[in-house]
């Protein structure tokens, strides 16, 4: 692929390039391979496997009450009954919202859970809650479908033999009394209070028990970083939303960890112009492989994630941090070091530099030093005592499992922590436990970690449990299920307990008991205080307590002499991060940033390395790294760092469930447990074989089109416009009259592309409130996906160092909807209020929709996509939107459902529709509040605010569709003193 | 074939007549109607492995049906966004072929053309067939054509009528006129010849079927001239159909607003286009059946000549829309008009642009000689290039346009499935099993047609009968 070929192929406008394939002449995409995973699509149907779940259709008989579940209906009803008592604010065919909470990484996420007569069918971000503000993500968003998945551990097992919950307190009790210091208990990170209470407890009980929390994905080295530059265990917070300079070395804050959510919309703030706040702050980012918040950067650099090091060095010694000397960079990176350093001294207190969990913990304390000499301490740089108990990271791992090879460990119970699939490769697991006497597992599957285990305990779903968390600034919040646990689950408190011989303790009793010795109130008092932490989803006064810090450990250079050869680097997936979800077809099938592939991962490597290693997207390598090797399919990345092989975790699971069974290699077993993120000296060999893979963009270039389809412009050309700039676009007319859309609702949307980061989360929010079916792998490579709203990306610049454009796309809602002209049964029609509406009864399925949308936004459904069968999956369903079945066109409809809803409250309460009542599902999980919706006929309402900006554009404007749906232009924010090229 | 040599009497090529010499009234009457009343048990061995053929091809035709009404249109390999492929290149494909029949009975009879005379039953025959052929496929590439019915403007409890403003509901009226109006010039030029036929068979049942099917005909002169007025007011009526179908079904893709579809000239192209093919599968299959069937005498070289300059006329129509578009994608100044021609010619389907200029305007510009438009092999090579190179005309217009529009994100493939060729070849089998049964028990040249012709071409002795034949 060289430079000249990339030239030939731009046509006009930026240099762009078609995508990596086009150029390489190359047909692997044909290519059939031998491995084919079966889609999930296919599998539900198949009536006999599914047969065997337990029916469930008389849970939607089951109601829900503000102080719990009363109900657990696990057969099948034949009878219909009305409600003889109607339970409180229960009103069919109403939806009720309940606060609660749900762990992630070891924080909690406050959310609010939709439930349709006892079924919680989506979940949303507790706009109360510091963590999520409202927002949420694809992982919170997908989580319900996992509650519903059949594929979850239905049962206790004994020795793999069904058994009952009581059996199995009682043999834990009897085996934690008999293993008394052998005890050890594995999980994964929780900040649960009630739940450190309980292992308290158990501890004291039999001294010398301990408890690990492993996370393969954890944020371990930042903590170990601050610890070691404070002094002591701190917990870092900063803000975003006071940073005129960010410096990202290798850290995608905007969508990685439990703040991300917060940092997202925090930084995003920043990114916004209006009117009143015509600025925007600076990113840079330096990172070895695309990231969602590299692709923000205005100045984005690729090194090798050895390297970012040496950068981190060089920004310490520009800023003055002192005992550090500068490396010597190469001029790409000296030219990047000098910009960042010089934005940064001049803003000094309004900046941040951050690293990211996959960078040393030297560098953590390091790149704190930074944010002290820049005097960002206290301003952007804000700390707090820590939230959730210390966890110990691979160490304790490791720690654990040499005391099982020394047979100190009589009885491990591990919960949902995965070791088989997840420890690093050069641990042995597997013949560490079996030194152990007893191992108990508990976790909502049985996964590669239940095999062989004396018990297996079914586990809860958050949904379904009683538990608390803290969130990242101390919040603490009360994680109330929405409904009875489907198939008596237990939580890990409820097992701890019973460890500690309290059989028979509830989880809503443990947890109400604990928040009752800390609030310290009794009877009433605390019955109300209860009551209003339930409801609102947190509990008052429990925001961690801001403290100073200071640095006082010393801090050194980090960067290491630059190795040869090449290097891997760990990352955790996009959408199925760690790989605990890899059963769900949700975040399967959601694209990935940048590559836009589904249901794989792959060996990413840079244009440049593809061509010295000589192969092609496609391709299967092996990959061997300290003697341990995999064999994956390679697929070339613009922009990622030269000699440096990217591998996800998440993937290869082989006891996940139907859905995530043989999906991808898994790349945990490369990973060493002293390289955990990126490790110098991989082998790479190339096979003979090639792999087919399934991406839902095959073409990565504008073709010229860029005016059409993404404009940019630099903030400094959007403020001070060059009058003769270009030529002005004529005004398009049409020959028909126009319709009067000056009454009533106008519903619009508004996209802000200096905010997306094209995290996903408006793509699994559509798919969880619209019913969008999963269609498997095979389907999507036909082209057949059925996401209503996708992230288009583009690449533009250079193959080495590219500007990366990402832009949400759903149905645009034309005014002149070039769909509905030609449809033959009037099956897609226009309603007064401006929505392309999508009437799916009475779709014959012609397609010619389809062919006459420019945006292609259309989805339709080439085969029975939708499971009509499986019990469980049927509950998930969102009893508002159409389910639709085969030979039917579907689209984005703004969310009609909700816009119904409001209209009906607003009609029976004789008012109009207020600005904010009505709020798309894609709106809703927006972490950066790219979207806003609204009535574009009020002229006070935030969409049309947006839509009077000038920066406004409609993609494909010369067609004259008059897309309802705007975009804000993308605006960069260069450093004018910067030289490299970047933009 | 100027040398070819016959088992039975030796045949000689007539290059300047539209008939043989010695052609009587009574040889066209015996030499045609021989074929259909010959004994259904002594049917010749050549008829039945092309009809035990065809058949095995309509088996898979209905195998590939009833696979794509119980699995879904997904097995075919249409996606978004080429959410058109095979089924509707075919439709256009076979509906292009049904033109040349209505064009020769109805146009070419107003225009007093006496080579339609030998020709004109069979091509109209195909052209039904082939518009049956043509017409099953928009009902069937619906995702759920059990609701096809919703196409037609019937009074429903639900107070739904069609969309008219869509050019598909468009087709639905187009086609069924075209089809009804087809079926009834064909069956009223039938009626003389069906009577005919009653009086020779000798078979009781023959004779049965015949006379109910001549509805009482009896060749009186009030029959003839009644006969008269109605072919000319069904001619009349049919030959604005022959352009408006094809116009309209070139709407489908002139009205979308697709880079490709998006092109007024559209109309015209189209027709002349099915013309070129309708007139090349006639070619396709009058060589084969004339020297089976030995109506050398009936079919002449003169008629193939006169057909080779129809197709080489209205080819030349198409190869200027060609240069049309390729002019129009410059002088509109879009990007995206232009990136379509780019594309044609450089584009991952490319092959297939330049396969349509060989077949469609290349290799048809043999035609300008009259000794190859007068050599069989040539011609027949020639005419299976067109019939080619439209199918290729139409995937050009439909796959190149919708796999790559607008937005370069949702540009895609296409790549056709086992299901999408079974759909196409066993239509065959449906198109041959028809045509096979017309040539064996209608009589594929209109007997009395032709004997007006030799009536009026051979020098007249005395008994002079009464004018007033139809046709001429």
């Amino acid at each position: 692929m060289s430079k000249e070929t990339l030239d030939n192929q731009s046509t006009s406008g930026r240099g762009y390039w078609r995508s990596l394939d086009d150029l390489a002449q190359s047909s692997e995409f044909q290519a059939r391979l031998e491995r084919e995973f079966p889609s999930e699509a296919a599998e539900l149907r198949d009536p006999v496997t599914r047969r065997s779940f337990i029916k469930l259709m008389g849970a939607s008989m089951a109601l829900s009450t503000l102080a719990g579940c009363q109900f657990a209906i696990k057969q099948p009803q034949e009878v219909i009954v009305p409600y003889i008592r109607q339970p409180e604010e229960v009103i069919p065919g109403r939806p009720l919202y309940y606060a609660t909470s749900m762990n992630v990484q070891g924080y909690g996420i406050g959310l609010l859970a939709e439930s349709h007569e006892g079924r919680p069918t989506k979940v949303e971000g507790n706009p109360d809650h510091a963590a999520s503000l409202g927002s949420s993500d694809a992982w919170i968003q997908a989580s319900v479908l996992t509650m519903y998945d059949p594929d979850r551990s239905q049962q206790v097992l004994k020795a793999g033999v069904a058994a009952t919950w009581a059996d199995a307190s009682t043999a834990l009790a009897a085996a934690a009394a008999s293993a008394g210091a052998g005890i050890r208990i594995l999980s994964e990170p929780n900040a649960s209070p009630t739940l450190a209470a309980a292992i308290t407890a158990l501890t004291t009980k039999y001294a010398g028990a301990k408890w690990i929390q492993y996370d393969p994905i954890s944020n371990d080295n930042a903590i170990d970083g601050a610890a070691a530059a404070l002094g002591a265990a701190t917990n870092v917070v900063y803000a975003f939303n006071q940073a005129e300079v960010v410096v990202a070395l290798d850290s995608d804050f905007t969508h990685s960890g439990p703040t991300a959510i917060r940092y997202s919309r925090d930084f995003s703030a920043k990114r916004r112009i209006t009117s009143a706040k015509p600025t925007m702050s600076r990113l840079y980012a330096a990172e070895p492989t695309p990231s969602h918040t590299g692709t923000m950067a205005d100045h984005r650099i690729a090194v090798r994630a050895a390297d970012v090091a040496a950068l981190t060095d060089a920004i310490a010694a520009g800023v003055g941090v002192s005992g550090i000397t500068a490396p010597t960079l190469d001029a790409k990176a000296s030219a990047w070091v000098t910009a960042a350093v010089s934005d940064l001294k001049a803003n000094a207190g309004k900046s941040i530099v951050i690293t990211g969990e996959t960078q040393s913990a030297a560098q953590h304390a390091l790149v704190l030093a930074i944010n002290n000499a820049l005097g960002n301490f206290g301003k952007t740089v804000t700390f707090t005592a820590p939230v959730a108990p210390a966890t110990t990271g691979n160490a304790g791992l490791k720690a654990l499992v040499d005391e099982m090879n020394a047979g100190a460990v009589s009885l491990l119970v591990i919960s949902d922590a995965n070791i088989i699939y997840n420890a690093p490769g050069d641990i042995d697991v597997k013949s560490a436990l079996a030194k152990v006497a007893t191992v108990i597992h508990h976790g909502i599957y049985a996964d590669e970690s239940s095999e062989g285990a004396a018990w297996h305990i079914n586990g809860a779903h958050y949904l379904e449990s009683w538990s608390d968390s803290r969130a990242f600034d101390g919040t603490a919040a009360i994680q109330q299920p929405l409904i009875a646990p489907l198939y008596d689950g237990k939580t890990l408190i409820e097992v701890v307990a019973a460890l500690s011989g309290q059989t028979n303790s509830t989880g809503h009793d443990m947890v109400k008991a604990y928040w009752k010795s800390v609030l310290s109130t009794d009877g009433y008092a605390f019955d109300k205080e209860w009551q209003i932490s339930l409801h609102d989803g947190l509990i008052k006064n429990t925001v961690a307590v801001a403290t100073t810090a200071s640095l006082t450990g010393a801090v050194t250079a980090t960067a290491t002499a630059a190795s040869e050869g090449l290097e891997i680097v760990f990352r955790a997936d996009s959408s199925l991060r760690d790989g605990s979800a890899a059963n769900n077809g949700w975040l399967q099938e959601v694209p990935k940033p940048i590559t836009k592939l589904v249901w794989d991962n792959t060996a990413q490597v840079s244009p440049a390395t593809a061509k010295t290693l000589g192969v092609a997207s496609g391709d299967v390598v092996s990959l061997t790294f300290q003697g341990r090797s995999v064999k994956a399919p390679v697929w070339i990345v613009p922009g990622q760092a030269d000699n440096t092989v990217v591998v996800h975790l998440g993937f290869g699971r082989t006891k996940a469930g139907k859905v995530g069974d043989g999906v991808g290699f898994n790349a945990y077993t490369l990973r060493g447990s002293d390289n955990l993120w990126h490790g110098a000296g991989l082998e790479v060999t190339k096979t003979t074989e090639t792999y087919k893979l399934a991406t839902t963009q095959e073409h990565t270039s504008m073709e010229g089109r860029d005016e059409d389809i993404y404009p940019t412009k630099t903030l400094a050309d959007f403020l001070h416009p060059v009058a003769h700039e270009g030529h002005k676009k004529h005004e398009v007319i049409s020959l028909f009259p126009e319709y009067d859309y000056s009454k009533g609702y106008q519903w619009g949307m508004q996209i802000d592309l200096n905010a997306c980061n094209g995290c996903n989360a408006c793509v699994v929010a559509c798919q969880a409130e619209n019913n969008i079916p999963v269609v498997g792998k095979e389907q999507v490579f036909l082209g057949r996906e059925m996401h209503w709203i996708r992230i288009d990306t583009y690449f533009s610049g250079d193959a080495e160092s590219p500007s990366v454009y990402q832009i949400p796309v759903a149905c645009m809602q034309c005014e002149h909807a070039p769909c509905e002209i030609v449809c033959p049964v009037a099956a897609t029609v226009h309603d007064d209020e401006g929505l392309n509406v999508m009437v799916y009864n009475r779709c014959v399925g012609t397609k010619y929709c389809s062919n006459n949308c420019p945006y292609k936004v259309r989805r339709f459904n080439f085969f029975q996509y939708v499971d009509e069968e499986t019990p469980s999956l049927k509950l998930q369903r969102n009893p508002d939107v159409t389910v639709r079945v085969r030979g039917v066109m579907e689209k984005c409809n703004y969310c009609v459902q909700r816009i119904n809803e409001a209209r009906i409250d607003a009609d029976r309460e004789d008012r109009q529709i207020a600005d904010g009542q009505v709020v798309s599902a894609c709106q809703q999980a927006c972490p950066s509040q790219a979207i806003v919706f609204g009535n574009i006929n009020d002229a006070a309402s935030r969409v049309s605010q947006l839509k009077a900006l000038e920066s406004k554009f409609t993609m494909l404007d010369p067609l004259n569709t008059k897309p309802r749906t705007s975009y804000m232009i993308k605006l960069s924010n260069p450093n004018p003193e910067f030289s490299g090229k970047t933009e | 074939m100027q040398s070819s040599k016959q088992l039975k009497p030796p045949v000689t090529e007539t290059y300047d007549s539209l008939l043989a010499p010695g052609q009587s009234l009574e040889s066209v009457t015996t030499k045609i109607s021989d074929i259909v009343l010959f004994p259904i048990l002594k049917t010749p061995t050549g008829w039945l492995l092309g009809f035990i053929g065809a058949g095995l091809l309509l088996m898979l035709y209905l195998y590939s049906l009833a696979t794509l009404f119980t699995v879904g249109i997904g097995i075919w390999g249409i996606n978004i966004p080429v959410a058109w492929g095979f089924d509707i290149i075919n439709f256009v494909w076979w509906i292009g072929i049904g033109h040349a029949g209505t064009l020769i009975s109805a146009i070419l009879l107003l225009f007093r053309q006496d080579w339609r005379t030998s020709i004109n039953r069979a091509a109209e025959a195909m052209t039904i067939f082939a518009v049956a052929c043509a017409g099953i496929y928009p009902l069937i590439h619906t995702g759920r054509p059990w609701l096809d019915y919703w196409f037609l403007p019937y009074p429903s409890t639900t107070g739904m009528w069609p969309q008219f403003r869509s050019p598909l509901e468009w087709d639905v009226f187009a086609i069924s006129t075209y089809a009804t109006v087809s079926v009834l010039f064909w069956f009223v030029g039938l009626v003389p010849d069906l009577a005919t036929l009653r009086d020779r068979s000798t078979s009781r049942i023959a004779k049965a079927l015949y006379g109910l099917f001549s509805l009482g005909w009896r060749g009186a002169a009030k029959h003839w001239q009644r006969y008269e007025v109605a072919s000319l007011l069904l001619a009349g009526l049919s030959t604005p159909l022959v352009l408006s179908v094809h116009s309209i079904i070139s709407f489908d893709f002139s009205v979308a607003q697709l880079p490709g579809w998006h092109v007024t000239v559209f109309p015209p192209y189209f027709v002349a286009g099915a013309v070129y093919c309708g007139f090349a599968m006639v070619i396709v299959l009058m060589i084969p059946i004339r020297r089976v069937f030995g109506l050398q005498g009936l079919i002449t070289m003169k008629h193939f000549d006169v057909m080779s300059k129809v197709m080489l006329a209205s080819g030349m129509i198409v190869t200027y829309g060609y240069f049309g578009e390729i002019f129009y994608s410059w002088y509109s100044s879009s990007i995206y008009e232009y990136y379509l021609i780019v594309n044609r010619f450089t584009g991952p389907y490319a092959w297939s642009y330049w396969a349509l200029i060989l077949f469609n305007v290349l290799i048809p510009q043999v035609l300008w000689s009259k000794k190859l438009r007068q050599n069989l092999p040539v011609l027949f090579f020639v005419s299976m290039a067109i019939n080619v190179g439209m199918w290729f005309e139409r995937w050009v217009i439909i796959v190149l346009s919708l796999h790559r529009d607008f937005l370069p994100s949702s540009w895609a493939s296409y790549t056709p499935t086992f299901y999408d060729w079974s759909t196409y070849i066993g239509s065959f089998g449906l198109f041959f099993v028809l045509f096979l049964l017309f040539i064996r028990f209608i009589p594929m040249i209109a007997i009395f047609e032709v004997r007006d012709l030799v009536h009026k071409t051979t020098p007249h002795t005395a008994e002079h009968e009464e004018s007033g034949h139809a046709g001429a």
